[in-house]
């Protein structure tokens, strides 16, 4: 089959690799409709140490077809449309049980070694580095898809693919930006980053009853898809103080619940001596929630990609009784309710994959990706020529 | 069925049949933790203290001065029973043999079964074990107990697909193709 693939030093190439197998009887094998970029991917596509190997396949959001199942799968047959979270999780350990799959225990096919990065295994992920499991990514004709009971859903008729393959992470990340920072009706949300989860977790906030959501960005052409696509006002944080801006919306109180969802990484340096010394600087918008949130409000981190920070804002935290809650989405818990609401058409996506490739061309829509976010939100990819 | 910090454990057989196993869960049914001695086939259980509460310091990991070293625990969510139901050494513990000793306890709050296990000093340790040990023997004891964890839990071991370099021994180059038999997807 085709498929993505990543070499050192961040270069990517389609090739040819050997098809997908089941390599344990609760697997199935999806041949994919639509596989979407994804900000988290853009890290490894900037060389240094990614922890994967050269021919790894990337991609992790994606719909598709069923075509075999193992011999312990219930819920799935040949022939299904399916969209598979995006995070590998058994739904049999304690965090499973108690919806939170994203803190799985057996996801990972090295919990020993995921315990090293995180001090605890967390669930694994398709198209990720090998601490993450070992799961080929989803820019590929086929992809194997562990525990598929749990981490794959039908999708219903009335949801197209472009809207379905949303569901895999975009939205239960919005979804859990929001939940996690428990909006409630009249609350004011702020949404730092205009990006597919962004735009999500404001429209989740409005969905659970917020009375006012705000949205910061730099990129105008994603401003004005918050407004259309989300109901969201929206602050271009180049031309404006984006605290007392917040603080103005909010009659002075800041917002109830500040979310996190710009991405980026952590690894840029302000001085040498920073970077002789480890320092990492802060994400500029994870500090900004931290000062403009309210009082006893809550802010919630959805970079996955922020490792290690420096200056921190613990003061403001402590002397405001701010609550910080760190957070990857249970797809598995939120994923079935997203698809009821895409049904209903309460939750639409589609406008968000803004570029469409085959596969074959997945190495442009990478590059347009990374390289001009003011003109593509995601870029999606077609194994299957229509 | 709840048991304090303070565990009680119990010495049993190194590679344990059923009876043994079902000493093990008589114990841990009565609250108790049970520890399955490598060098003591068929003994009854006896107890011994695993740790007292007020002291929480413990020998490093990978113990060198012949102490034992640190033990390694996970908590299985699933009774003690459950954990146990085919032998006092779940596989694959029990392809470590007599090289570590292992307790089984109830987790507090309903959470499962805590499983331990710590390497004895000295011990020799069978073939495959012996081979994979390396220079860390608590973290093949951990890798370990997180498979054990797994199989119980999970119901199977999960695997990673295939790593690129195992494709390539496959496939020089690019020029891959499916085997005869098997249709291309």
């Amino acid at each position: 089959m085709r498929a993505l693939c990543w070499a050192p030093g961040g270069e990517l190439s389609v090739r040819q690799v050997p098809d997908p197998e089941l390599r344990n009887d609760q697997d199935m094998i999806v041949q994919v409709r639509l596989s979407a970029t994804c900000g988290a991917d853009l890290p490894l596509l900037a060389g240094g140490v990614t922890g994967l190997a050269a021919g790894d396949v990337l991609g992790r959001e994606f719909v598709g077809d069923v075509v075999e199942v193992g011999p312990a799968v219930r819920r799935h047959r040949a022939g299904d449309r399916v969209v598979v979270c995006a995070s590998v999780a058994c739904g049999a350990c304690w965090y499973c049980r108690h919806g939170l799959p994203s803190c799985c225990d057996n996801g990972n096919t090295d919990p020993a070694e995921a315990e090293a990065e995180w001090g605890h295994p967390v669930a694994g992920g398709f198209g990720q580095p090998r601490a993450a499991g070992g799961f080929a990514g989803s820019h590929a004709e086929y992809v194997r898809v562990p525990y598929a009971d749990f981490g794959a859903f039908t999708v219903p008729e009335a949801i197209g693919d472009d809207r379905a393959v949303f569901a895999s992470e975009a939205a239960p990340a919005g979804w859990m930006g929001a939940e996690g920072g428990e909006v409630r009706p009249g609350d004011v949300v702020a949404v730092w980053g205009a990006g597919a989860v962004g735009q999500l977790a404001a429209r989740a906030a409005w969905l659970l009853g917020a009375d006012r959501v705000v949205v910061v960005d730099r990129h105008p052409a994603r401003l004005l898809m918050a407004r259309q696509h989300s109901g969201a006002e929206t602050i271009d944080l180049r031309h404006t103080d984006v605290a007392a801006e917040l603080r103005e919306l909010s009659g002075g109180r800041g917002p109830d619940v500040c979310v996190e969802a710009a991405g980026g990484l952590a690894t840029e340096h302000r001085s040498l001596a920073g970077r002789f010394a480890g320092r990492t600087r802060m994400p500029e918008a994870i500090r900004e929630a931290v000062y403009a949130c309210r009082k006893g409000g809550n802010v919630v981190v959805l970079n996955s990609g922020a490792r290690f920070v420096d200056a921190f804002p613990v003061g403001a935290a402590v002397h405001k009784g701010i609550t910080v809650r760190g957070a990857r989405p249970h797809g598995q818990r939120h994923i079935p309710m997203l698809l009821d609401r895409m049904a209903r058409g309460e939750l639409r996506t589609e406008h968000l994959a803004t570029h469409h490739f085959p596969l074959e061309r997945a190495v442009e829509g990478y590059a347009l990706f990374r390289d001009r976010p003011e003109e593509c939100l995601r870029a999606v990819f077609t194994p299957q020529e229509p | 069925m709840r048991v304090g910090r303070i565990g009680m454990v119990f010495a049993m057989a190194g590679v344990l049949g059923t009876a043994a196993a079902g000493s093990a869960r008589a114990a841990v049914a009565r609250g108790r933790a049970a520890i399955i001695h490598p060098h003591a086939v068929g003994d009854r259980p006896r107890t011994a203290p695993l740790h007292r509460r007020g002291d929480v310091s413990r020998p490093p990991a990978d113990s060198h001065d012949g102490r034992p070293g640190r033990w390694q625990v996970v908590t299985v969510d699933r009774s003690p029973e459950e954990v146990l139901a085919v032998s006092a050494r779940p596989e694959p513990l029990r392809r470590l043999g007599g090289g570590v000793e292992v307790t089984v306890r109830p987790a507090p709050g309903g959470r499962g079964t805590e499983l331990a296990a710590r390497p004895v000093p000295g011990a020799a340790w069978p073939g495959l074990a012996a081979h994979l040990l390396g220079d860390d023997s608590a973290l093949l004891v951990r890798r370990t107990l997180w498979q054990v964890k797994q199989l119980v839990e999970a119901g199977e071991q999960l695997r990673a697909d295939r790593p690129p370099d195992e494709r390539a021994a496959n496939q020089p180059g690019d020029s891959w193709l499916p085997p005869a038999d098997r249709p291309a997807r």
